[in-house]
């Protein structure tokens, strides 16, 4: 009786899986420099508009393509005149927006149709799977830009591209990790005892394929931002003259001749902020155990 | 040989899906897909005639089966911007892409393999941490910016080679002398970078897993030279590290537009701009199809190469 009364204390106290991870998590000084080095960009773009030293929109043709360290200019300015730091700034905004959005309506549309094909099985999940396997058979980049280039340029259908590349890939994850738990006991237990579907799937798939789904999309963020301002490098995505690093570097790419390390500027912020995300990612998935 | 064969009889529903998703493109475009062709003037007359000689006044599924019917003769449409045959255009550029993205691949692999296999022998060693950093760096640049930084420090600051272009002749006229090769260098390592960090990554893993096997430990304890033991790690290598290669040289071919418009290498890239720019749909259409059946027959070919390479896969 006593031995049991200590073991209902020891598991008690025993911290839960969530503290575990975060606490593992905390202990990966690459991934929390990662996640500090992400949180001051979000940080930045929330307070652009008090964090600008210019007007970002300001052009002047006298003080085109200054380079990085002129008087007024930390880091030089664009090829219309405008103030470089103040453009990077606010394009976090943009950045970022155009970069985590279609992977957070991926993640819920992906699971959603993921789990619902896994836990069905049969000619529900036939019917799902082999529609997401066409899509899953492009190339991302190529899909993101057959898309958006039929779409036409504009934010609103680059968001919708990305997003049509990224739900079939977190589908197939959902999917897999459904069929794997719909199988398991304590499933067929809940069935036995009379559970219906939908407490089935809320009180023991869910918690049990959200994580692995989570860390998958976790990983795609860092793709995603690339392929954001890809878009935008090619005039598919934000439009002028809305600072967007991509579009930044799309439309200072003649200026490599004068001003290189100004050109370069924008990309190396895409750069900084897609190696971040997959550090970050990297750290999460090693504190979840989950292999690749 | 029955995996084979369901592996390659279900391709053929998704080839008619990649079919089916290249030709609704047209359809989930904005506006009338015939602007582009119209003068802005024209009669609503005109324009009836014109639908009909591209076949828009015919239902949906009888235009797809039309279209796919041609496509399958080899025959892709006519492009509205340039009036020459889609499979011609395509048929350039497939060639220049696929000549660029081998290089890198080729590039990629042999340092990608060069990484992993010391990495995976000398595990924690600053090649093993150099390694690991490659393959984060690989898949975390944007390769648009890698490939401007790379212009920028090549060509405009040393002026070792050049930034644009496929070089004398254009694309049509190509050879394998230093003439010509100096233009593929800048892109061709460009792009390397992501099968480098993706193949250094995997074969690291694969040696480190291979090496700590006992049947390792078994033939190092009858006496094999490291040599020999090398030769059993290669082996069971292989099949892995080819099918990445292939898919990869898949993945370049399809992300290269990105790329090609930064150098302007005329390949399928650099065409697939200019076909959404100037709204070619034709063009666009037949491009994105071959690019993706290309990707499709390519992912179907690696799986049968490996399966013949290791006959204990037989995946569903």
């Amino acid at each position: 009786m006593e031995m049991t009364l200590d073991n209902a204390a020891a598991v008690e106290r025993s911290p839960g899986y969530w503290t575990t991870v975060g606490r593992r998590l905390l202990r990966n000084r690459l991934a929390m420099g990662a996640a500090l080095i992400l949180l001051a960009l979000i940080l930045v773009a929330i307070f652009a508009p008090w964090l600008m030293p210019a007007d970002p929109y300001a052009s002047s043709i006298l003080k085109r393509l200054k380079p990085i360290g002129t008087e007024g200019y930390p880091l030089g300015t664009d090829e219309l005149g405008r103030d470089m730091l103040s453009r990077l700034i606010l394009g976090a905004r943009l950045s970022l927006f155009m970069g985590i959005t279609p992977v957070l309506i991926a993640f819920v549309l992906g699971s959603a149709l993921g789990i619902v094909a896994g836990y069905a099985g049969g000619w529900t999940n036939t019917a799902i799977m082999r529609v997401v396997d066409i899509f899953y058979a492009f190339p991302s980049v190529l899909l993101a830009i057959a898309l958006s280039g039929t779409l036409g340029a504009g934010v609103g259908n680059a968001l919708l591209s990305l997003t049509i590349v990224f739900v079939p890939q977190i589908a197939r994850v959902a999917e897999s990790v459904t069929t794997q738990v719909r199988h398991r006991e304590f499933v067929d237990a809940a069935r036995a005892s009379g559970a219906s579907a939908l407490t089935i799937v809320r009180a023991h798939v869910l918690n049990n394929v959200l994580g692995p789904i989570f860390v998958y999309a976790t990983g795609l963020i860092s793709v995603s931002m690339i392929l954001a301002s890809g878009l935008s490098f090619l005039g598919l995505g934000v439009m002028p003259p809305e600072p967007e690093w991509g579009l930044m570097l799309n439309t200072l790419r003649t200026a490599i001749y004068t001003q290189p390390w100004v050109a370069a500027l924008p990309g190396a912020m895409i750069f900084v902020t897609s190696i971040s995300f997959n550090l970050l990612a990297d750290g999460i998935r090693s504190a979840m155990e989950i292999k690749d | 040989m029955s995996y084979l064969l369901r592996r390659a009889l279900y391709a053929l529903p998704i080839l008619l899906g990649v079919a089916l998703l290249c030709f609704s493109l047209v359809h989930i475009a904005p506006g009338d897909p015939l602007v582009s062709v119209l003068p802005p003037d024209a009669s609503e007359e005109m324009r009836r005639q014109l639908a009909a000689l591209y076949g828009f006044d015919k239902p949906f599924i009888e235009q797809f089966v039309h279209w796919l019917t041609r496509a399958l003769h080899g025959d892709l449409g006519t492009s509205i911007a340039t009036s020459r045959p889609v499979m011609q255009e395509v048929a350039t550029a497939v060639v220049n892409s696929v000549r660029l993205a081998a290089v890198a691949t080729l590039i990629g692999f042999t340092f990608g393999c060069l990484f992993g296999f010391v990495a995976g022998y000398l595990r924690d060693s600053a090649v093993d941490r150099a390694a690991s950093f490659l393959s984060v760096f690989g898949v975390s640049v944007p390769h648009y910016w890698l490939g401007m930084v790379l212009a920028i420090v090549f060509s405009v600051m040393l002026g070792w080679l050049p930034a644009t272009g496929a070089g004398p002749g254009g694309s049509g006229d190509w050879s394998w002398n230093w003439e010509h090769v100096q233009y593929m260098l800048l892109p061709a390592i460009t792009m390397s970078v992501i099968p480098m960090g993706i193949v250094a990554r995997t074969i690291r893993a694969l040696v480190a897993e291979i090496l700590s096997n006992e049947f390792i430990v078994g033939l190092k304890a009858r006496g094999l030279s490291d040599l020999a033991v090398f030769r059993h790690v290669v082996k069971n290598v292989a099949p892995t590290a080819l099918s990445v290669m292939g898919l990869q040289l898949g993945y370049l071919l399809g992300g290269s537009i990105l790329i090609e418009t930064v150098f302007a290498w005329p390949g399928t890239g650099f065409l697939l701009n200019s076909a959404i720019f100037q709204r070619d749909f034709p063009l666009l259409q037949g491009t994105i199809l071959v690019l993706a059946v290309f990707f499709v027959l390519l992912n179907l070919a690696v799986d049968a190469l490996q399966t013949l390479f290791d006959p204990r896969i037989q995946r569903n």
